[in-house]
């Protein structure tokens, strides 16, 4: 019962993957295309720790709290760069 | 024991459903302004609700599970801030229905004051 309802939940976040990244593809300008990898470095986050779930290993967890450090410094040092050019 | 896993299933479910509708506005809306609000609110809470769950299930590594919750609430907000800043100084277009700009007509008036002093 479980495994199911996580199952559908990770078959969700996979469709609004593909979203966003039609949004990435067909982007109007560069601040499109950073919003868009910031909301799936968001979802991405989320999906690690499904997979945490089904490969049994919560060491995943760990994982995923460099991930998103890492693209949090990535978002503002490219907005920085936008703003004032480093 | 087994209650409690399918609540925290039941509340992952919800989660990406939340993330589902913040990709599909990102796709919908439409301008960059309302993009970078739509993508970061709404995924925000979603993975806010699906961490939640699987911190649920699993009791045992609710500690780190929290960390990240702080550590997203905390950055998330942060980040689209400067995104939005900095897409308004390089004068990125706004969307033909926009009705106000607070960033602008602050800009505009310290202009004008600043002209004023001048002279």
């Amino acid at each position: 019962m479980v495994n199911i309802i996580l199952q559908i939940a990770g078959g969700i976040m996979l469709l609004s993957i593909i979203l966003t990244m039609f949004r990435f593809f067909k982007a109007g300008s560069l601040v499109d295309r950073v919003i868009a990898f910031d909301v799936m470095t968001i979802i991405s986050i989320s999906l690690i720790a499904l997979i945490s779930h089904f490969s049994g290993r919560t060491i995943y967890i760990d994982v995923a709290i460099i991930y998103g450090l890492l693209s949090f410094l990535g978002v503002i040092i490219i907005a920085r760069y936008l703003e004032k050019s480093l | 024991m087994e209650v409690l896993q399918i609540i925290g299933a039941l509340i992952t479910l919800l989660g990406s459903v939340f993330l589902l509708l913040g990709s599909i506005g990102l796709v919908r809306m439409p301008d960059v302004f309302t993009r970078i609000q739509t993508g970061t609110k709404a995924s925000t809470l979603g993975a806010i609700l699906s961490l939640l769950g699987i911190g649920i299930i699993y009791l045992d590594v609710a500690g780190k599970i929290f960390l990240l919750i702080v550590f997203i609430l905390i950055t998330n907000p942060v980040s689209s801030h400067m995104l939005a800043r900095a897409a308004h100084y390089i004068g990125v277009k706004k969307a033909d229905v926009t009705v106000v700009d607070e960033l602008e007509d602050f800009e505009n008036e310290k202009q004008k004051n600043e002209t004023q002093i001048s002279e």
